[in-house]
């Protein structure tokens, strides 16, 4: 996973709750294993009813188009589990998601790819939504997860926090399977002693093959 | 300290706690299907690691597959590379395959619990959010990434921050005609779709004692749709009596002992929640949302909400809904022309949903211009279905009837409604786009779907049944 310390970018706004990973990465035909991540990125809401690009969708404006930052409101990622919801937003420079909440599953698929998911009180999230409105893609902001602080134009720096788990985890790009990796032998005394106390839980078989087998 | 059932099963679960503070917990059924699996599987070869515990893996075909009667890899395209990849990489990491043609291929949600796969008191996993279905045998699933998958294959464990604990209390007796789905809707729409964000949910009360357990599959399976982290009820004796004899489930002797184990999966009387939540069902009626998102919720005799009923916080969002829904406020919900009805889904496409459903058809037609389907859950609900001749009364009514899958919940595998079409459907989500282009959804139950596919107008089911529609 590639590490995150700072990131800056221009901020867009899609200032709605509730956006779920149906509008973020919609189901697509025709393109197989290979995805077009980058393409998949709110390709409805990018579109008019007749294909062509919708000038008005806040991806699609000029000075949106290389927005790094996506500014949003409460319950962000909501819905399906499909990890190509994040993935379609690494595909387009999208790196930091400020938002008022995130959905549990859609949060942990961000760090599962060095998406940074930041939560605002909801005063302090509107505070900053109107900065990002008035400056209106004109300058970018800084995310910096190392002093936890955005900074930019319009305004003092704000602060906000992860908890310092996660915050490691982003800053040094773990690999979270060679984090549990580590706990092998755990995991192998934990089966052992399954095995004995609920010995169902540690065997999954079925049953009429061992008839047969029986027989 | 007395503890919840959640705290009993995650304690017992506890492997240990990894360096980043989240706890590692150990993960009884892991299930696969073809949409992420073979993310995974490229990944784990890529880094030389193999599937830690195969035995403990499964994996079905479900989100692409074609529902056509005789279908193959290649009749839906669009799937044929997911099912190649899947059964490559179940091949050669030697899990097993519910695979396309298989008698026991399905919906992972209904394979699992169907064939004693998950058990009380487990823990298991499934990329797929609507995993906490399985919680209606008392198993406390998770849905899961594709990255937190790929952990799972090779670690057996996912690492997590331990969820708080919600109690819903479900009081009351239910009216003819109401069940599981029309409680959950309403549920939802009284806490709303983040109204569970953190939290795993023991429900509870006098319906859901009484409710059959397909049905508190139903309720577990809505969890997701109001942000749950997971969701489950206890298991019961009628829980044991709807296991025994499945063929992944202990048998003889071990049965026994389990069962003997299985009577402790309770909360203690006096253990804590961090947040209780009762609904009183002994007045519902049937339940349908007129929105796009499950919270937009009304009983089918209302009318679709004016903006100053709603919260201010929620009427963006509802003026949104007006919209693509083409509704305006006041209208009645009932009469509403619907040109197509979906009846399937990880929601409602057990044998018990079908049978209410084919309760409503029999001896009816389904109403010209109306395309109405039926998708069972699982081949095995098929099989059962037809032997009871219920495919002969969909089909005789003019019901598509279809071999098992996904199918047009989220339209993965091609079936899909037409742009502008409206549709109710016994899915799980009415998303903006999720059932095709411009489809606009009304979520409900197999009851209220099947009398609407009848009348080719939403419906009281009650009406109908009673001879007044």
């Amino acid at each position: 996973m590639q590490p995150f310390r700072s990131h800056t970018a221009i901020a867009a706004p899609l200032l709605k709750d509730d956006i779920n990973t149906d509008q973020i990465a919609p189901v697509l035909h025709g393109r197989g294993l290979k995805e077009d991540y980058k393409a998949m990125l709110f390709y409805r809401a990018r579109r008019r009813d007749d294909g062509s690009e919708d000038p008005d969708f806040v991806l699609n404006r000029r000075q949106f188009r290389d927005a790094g930052i996506l500014v949003t409101g409460h319950n962000f990622g909501a819905g399906s589990s499909r990890e190509s919801a994040v993935w379609s937003m690494l595909a387009n420079g999208i790196r930091v998601v400020v938002a008022k909440s995130f959905a549990d599953i859609y949060r942990e698929n961000c760090l599962q790819n060095g998406l940074l998911p930041i939560v605002l009180e909801p005063s302090q999230a509107d505070a900053f939504a109107a900065r990002v409105m008035a400056v209106d893609g004109a300058a970018p902001f800084t995310v910096d997860l190392v002093t936890q602080r955005i900074s930019g134009p319009g305004g003092p720096e704000i602060a906000f926090e992860l908890p310092a788990a996660d915050r490691m985890r982003l800053l040094e790009g773990l690999d979270d399977i060679g984090l549990t990796l580590k706990h092998m032998d755990q995991i192998v005394s934990w089966e052992r002693r399954a095995a004995a106390a609920q010995p169902w839980l540690q065997t999954a078989r079925d049953t009429r093959m061992e008839d047969r087998e029986d027989a | 300290m007395p503890r919840t059932l959640f705290d009993k099963i995650w304690d017992f679960h506890f492997v240990g706690q990894r360096a980043d503070g989240r706890d590692l917990i150990y993960i009884d059924r892991h299930v696969l299907h073809e949409l992420h699996a073979h993310h995974g599987f490229a990944y784990l070869e890529k880094q030389g690691r193999a599937v830690h515990r195969p035995d403990l893996t499964f994996a079905v075909q479900d989100h692409t597959v074609a529902t056509k009667p005789g279908r193959d890899d290649r009749t839906n395209p669009s799937g044929t590379a997911f099912l190649e990849a899947m059964r490559e990489g179940a091949r050669k990491n030697g899990i097993k395959l519910f695979d396309i043609g298989d008698p026991e291929q399905g919906i992972s949600h209904v394979v699992a619990p169907e064939l004693g796969i998950v058990l009380p008191g487990a823990t298991h996993a499934v990329p797929d959010s609507h995993a906490s279905t399985v919680g209606g045998v008392g198993a406390l699933a998770f849905g899961c990434g594709t990255s937190e998958m790929t952990h799972v294959l090779a670690t057996q464990v996912m690492a997590l921050k331990r969820p708080k604990r919600m109690r819903v209390r479900l009081n009351g007796g239910l009216r003819p005609h109401i069940n599981a789905k029309d409680v959950a809707l309403r549920l939802i729409a009284q806490i709303g779709v983040a109204g569970a964000r953190g939290h795993v949910v023991e429900y509870t009360g006098s319906v859901v004692t009484t409710m059959p357990i397909e049905q508190r599959m139903t309720l577990c399976n809505l969890n997701i749709e109001m942000g749950g982290r997971s969701g489950f009820v206890a298991p019961d004796d009628a829980t044991f009596e709807w296991l025994a004899r499945r063929s992944y489930a202990p048998q003889g002797a071990m049965w026994e002992r389990a069962l003997g184990y299985w009577r402790t999966l309770a909360s203690d009387e006096d253990a804590d929640f961090d947040r209780e939540v009762a609904l009183d069902c002994g007045s519902l009626e049937p339940q349908i949302t007129w929105g796009t998102d499950p919270s937009q919720v009304v009983g089918v005799s209302e009318r679709v909400p004016e903006p100053s009923a709603i919260e201010p916080s929620r009427r963006a969002a509802a003026e949104s809904a007006y919209a693509y829904m083409g509704l305006i406020p006041g209208t009645p919900l009932a009469g509403l022309p619907v040109t197509r009805v979906f009846i399937g889904s990880c929601t409602n496409s057990q044998l018990p949903d079908l049978e209410v459903a084919a309760a409503v058809v029999r001896g009816r037609r389904v109403a010209p211009g109306v395309v109405a389907m039926v998708v069972p859950g699982s081949s095995t609900v098929k099989r059962q279905a037809e032997a009871a001749g219920l495919d002969r009364v969909f089909r005789d009514a003019g019901f598509f009837w279809g071999e098992s899958g996904c199918s047009m919940c989220a339209g993965g595998n091609g079936d899909r409604g037409e742009p502008g079409e409206r549709c109710v459907s016994t899915t799980n989500r009415n998303f903006e786009n999720r059932q095709g282009p411009k489809v606009r959804t009304h979520l409900a139950s197999p009851a209220t779907a099947a009398a609407t596919a009848i009348a080719g107008r939403i419906t009281d089911v009650r009406r109908l049944a009673s001879g007044a529609a």
